[in-house]
């Protein structure tokens, strides 16, 4: 079995790296009876023996002694960490884990990139190499991080832009998640704990965004949404964890998910958000496969059903069997538009385990070209700015920053569009099949 | 007189286990002495305590599979696995058959042959090899396309017979068809005999035969390893002379394999129904075999649907037109009877024109270059298999392959006419050079099979 390194960078990557940590311990903790150190523990924690000071790791099937995250937490300011640092997770937390300084970065990529990037350069690395030599076998880095920086910063386009040209061009997956999906989705949630009416009184502890069974306390505020980040993340890894009738490592979701190397966009839909306290019948299954198309459990806003689905991945946790998903796949198909040299372009997972409070649950990653207008409208926003130069100074006068980096990654944005937008115009278009190979007879 | 298997990728091992689970108990069911140790000698070795240890190889490059197989054999209390029988990563291959075939093959080269050779040292004699593997995933296609090479170049006089599940039509892995395209493509270069199952087929008879409600991977490869099983168990042949068969793949791929253009084989079973409808049922042979023998024909693999207007073109004389384009046209085919009263079973013979509907060697199903006398094979055997009174299974060269082959290329060739997933193959180290040359040989077998009309 792979381990995986979480990288927290920035407020809002730490707060809901918190939220992740809290959960993934709950989510083991339900399953993990024996109280033993098992391989799927291994894959976020590492297992340390406090007795030995150099801090040596344990081996895999010993007791648990003390579980250590594996994880790096970056934030050019220290409040959030430090918050980390007082709480309930305070022990899974190394200082040789953590990288802070203290003014933060002023919403500015340039300040974040040039300034600390190259003063801290070295160190990361550093924490990085530690933190895969504890690993067996690593197979994956998760960064947790925002985008744009505040959402009401007027120069969050320019944060954005930056920063997507990285992410194109050196990320194997991005799963963007918006803001206002989640906060749509809490509300959904919480209208509905209490809507009182009978038959739909829901098990508080079961829903997405719930942080109950966790270490913490209190839920503070943002909770609710980064636990759904939380359970995206913790959902994604099940199959590399725990065992299946049909498994599905990481590595298989980049194979088969990013058929172009630069359309690795994709569109993550949860469900379900929450159980009902009745016990209801199996209908309930096949209605977790529709909701998972339905704008509803979508974690960004976009829609994949008036635009051409490139790659979908079903991703199922809990008592469901290959019939179940082919049932729904059949079901579902018709009324998804695919691309069309890849018809049936469906990859499935069946975890055996479900997560906490759920008897099933399914993740869907659709690589979709429903992102483009987003895109496009990023674009947008940046050149409303950017052909006014409005506040550039303020990146200019950065040591190390060029204004070439600015038109270069608004022109990687564009090009990416531009591949999304040749994708879209086969859709509805009749493709002929490419005609085959003629043998010699 | 062995056969020692191997286990590839999650659905090799998946599909192995059942097998081997099937064999084991059917070998010991009831008082047949002389079948069981036949059968125990083909596929267990027995351990100075008595125990039985599978002829088996597990390999997988990620240990989750490996681990289930080997705790259920052990838990059933009937059989195990050896110890030190298998071999696993912790990556996987990614559902990439260039990291299977490329990186994760060559680099473990030498402990998977050494891991097969102490298990062909345990037999006595060896029968020959098989390999067990899907095509869809990364490992069971990548790695087993790669020990197939090893197990060819290390033992280059046996027989290898390689089981392929192929995956169902809509997607378990995006990029299936091209890791089936790569595999089958090598594999025909060097497998002896290519015994494939279709998931979606398989599927069907779990829900149309069996009422299975919830159909589970579990169920399909109890499938699979029950029609595994009826070709597999012992025998006896034409050649065989009153005892069990000691070759049966070599006797296996002389009947049904013998020209090198054609490799692909179906198995049909017949019956397959409940376990408690089982008691209430009868059957004889004559409708078995009618009904098998429509099968044949019409294509379909279980007893349910049969399309009884097929018929094969009458009289001697056969024209293209006349053959409908339902027909299936055998090259050659083996029908493996178990059970009760097996020796009056009658396959029809050439002497025999009073029973046309069972006639086997009809050459109207055949091929018009090869002599129908040559293109049947009739193994038998007085002991039921696997708690049926009477089960026939069929093993076919024919065109039953040929429409889900074509489909399977068909759609690799228009992802790859888009370029789509290429780059993932590439930075492992295949070609697209590679790519085309498993096209044109996969094109070369279709038509092949094609012009068997």
């Amino acid at each position: 079995m792979t381990q995986s390194v979480v990288v927290q960078v920035g407020q809002c990557g730490n707060q809901v790296g918190c939220r992740f940590w809290d959960l993934a311990l709950r989510e083991h903790a339900h399953i993990n009876k024996k109280g033993l150190y098992d391989e799927a523990l291994g894959s976020f924690f590492r297992n340390v023996d406090s007795r030995d000071c150099d801090g040596g790791a344990s081996v895999v099937g010993g007791r648990i002694q003390h579980l250590k995250a594996r994880a790096v937490l970056v934030d050019m300011e220290e409040g959030v960490v430090n918050e980390i640092l007082q709480g309930p997770l305070r022990e899974m937390f190394d200082s040789t884990q953590l990288l802070t300084d203290v003014s933060g970065s002023g919403n500015n990529w340039a300040v974040g990139h040039m300034t600390y990037g190259s003063a801290y350069r070295e160190q990361i690395v550093d924490k990085l190499r530690k933190a895969s030599e504890h690993c067996d076998c690593l197979q994956c880095f998760f960064l947790i991080h925002s985008l744009g920086g505040e959402d009401d910063v007027i120069t969050s386009p320019y944060n954005s832009v930056l920063a997507m040209r990285e992410l194109t061009e050196h990320a194997d997956c991005v799963l963007p998640v918006e803001n206002q999906s989640l906060v749509d989705i809490v509300n959904k949630i919480k209208r509905m704990s209490h809507d009182g009416k009978p038959g739909s009184v829901i098990k508080s502890e079961s829903t997405v965004i719930s942080g109950q069974g966790g270490l913490s306390g209190a839920e503070k505020p943002f909770d609710a949404m980064n636990n759904i980040v939380a359970n995206l993340l913790l959902n994604i890894t099940s199959s590399a964890r725990f065992e299946g009738s049909l498994n599905m490592d990481l590595n298989e979701i980049a194979m088969n998910l990013v058929p172009f190397p630069r359309l690795h966009y994709l569109v993550p839909s949860l469900t379900p958000l929450y159980t009902l306290a009745v016990n209801v019948p199996t209908r309930r299954l096949d209605q977790m496969f529709s909701d998972a198309f339905g704008k509803d459990h979508q974690l960004i806003r976009a829609e994949p059903k008036h635009s051409l689905y490139l790659a979908c991945a079903l991703m199922v946790r809990g008592n469901v069997q290959v019939s179940d998903l082919r049932r729904n796949i059949e079901r579902l198909k018709p009324s998804l538009p695919f691309v069309s040299w890849n018809q049936e372009g469906w990859k499935t997972g069946l975890c055996s385990v479900p997560p906490v409070g759920h008897s099933h649950s399914l993740l869907a990653l659709a690589n979709n070209t429903c992102v483009k207008p987003t895109f496009m409208e990023l674009r947008e926003r940046f050149t409303k700015l950017y052909r006014k130069k409005a506040h550039l100074h303020h990146y200019l006068q950065v040591e190390g920053m060029e204004q070439s980096l600015f038109s270069e990654a608004i022109s990687s944005l564009s090009s990416l569009i531009e591949e999304y937008h040749q994708l879209d115009a086969t859709r509805g278009r009749f493709m002929p099949d490419a005609p085959r190979l003629s043998i010699a007879v | 007189m062995s056969i020692v298997t191997v286990q590839l990728g999650q659905c090799g091992n998946q599909v192995g286990h059942a097998l081997f689970d099937v064999l084991c108990s059917d070998a010991q069911e009831g008082q047949r002495k002389v079948f069981s140790s036949s059968s125990c000698e083909r596929f267990f070795h027995q351990t100075a305590h008595g125990d039985l240890v599978a002829r088996a190889v597990l390999i997988d490059m990620e240990p989750k599979a490996i681990n289930q197989s080997i705790s259920r054999a052990a838990k059933s209390g009937k059989w195990r696995y050896g110890e030190t029988s298998h071999f696993s990563q912790k990556q996987g291959s990614g559902n990439n058959w260039a990291n299977g075939y490329c990186v994760h093959g060559p680099r473990h080269r030498e402990r998977v042959e050494e891991l097969l050779r102490r298990e062909v040292e345990r037999c006595d004699r060896l029968a020959g090899l098989m390999a067990i593997m899907s095509v869809a995933g990364g490992t069971g296609s990548g790695v087993g396309t790669y020990v197939t090479e090893c197990l060819r170049d290390v033992y280059p006089k046996s027989f290898i017979l390689n089981h392929l599940t192929w995956p169902y039509r809509t997607g378990e892995v995006i990029v299936q068809n091209y890791n089936s395209v790569l595999t089958l493509a090598h594999l025909y270069q060097l497998s002896d005999a290519i015994l494939v199952h279709e998931n979606d087929t398989v599927h069907r008879i779990c829900s149309q035969l069996l009422n299975i409600k919830q159909i589970s991977f579990g169920d399909v490869n109890s499938v699979i390893a029950h029609q595994l099983g009826g070709i597999l168990q012992p025998a006896l042949t034409a050649d065989s002379c009153g005892v069990y068969s000691r070759n049966p793949l070599g006797e296996l791929v002389s009947c049904l394999t013998c020209h090198p253009e054609y490799k692909l084989l179906s198995v049909s079973t017949i019956p397959q129904m409940p376990s408690s409808s089982m008691a209430y049922s009868t059957f004889s042979w004559p409708s078995l075999l009618k009904h098998l023998r429509q099968m044949l024909i019409s294509n379909t693999k279980m007893e349910e649907g049969i399309d009884w207007q097929v018929r094969p073109p009458a009289g001697a004389e056969r024209t293209r037109t006349l053959t409908g384009p339902s027909f299936n046209t055998s090259l050659a085919n083996l029908l493996i009877l178990r059970g009760k009263d097996v020796y009056s079973a009658e396959t029809g013979q050439r002497t025999d024109l009073r029973t046309p509907n069972v006639a086997f060697e009809d050459p109207a199903l055949f091929t018009s270059w090869l002599s129908s006398e040559d293109a049947v094979n009739v193994w038998k055997t007085p002991v039921p298999f696997n708690k049926y009174e009477k089960c026939a299974t069929l093993v076919s060269n024919s065109q039953a392959l040929l429409r889900p082959l074509d489909n399977m290329v068909g759609k690799a060739w228009n992802m790859f006419a888009s370029r789509a997933y290429i780059h993932q193959y590439l930075k492992f180290g295949i070609s697209e050079e590679d790519f085309l040359d498993s096209f044109t040989s996969l094109e070369q077998v279709i038509s092949s099979y094609n012009q068997l009309r």
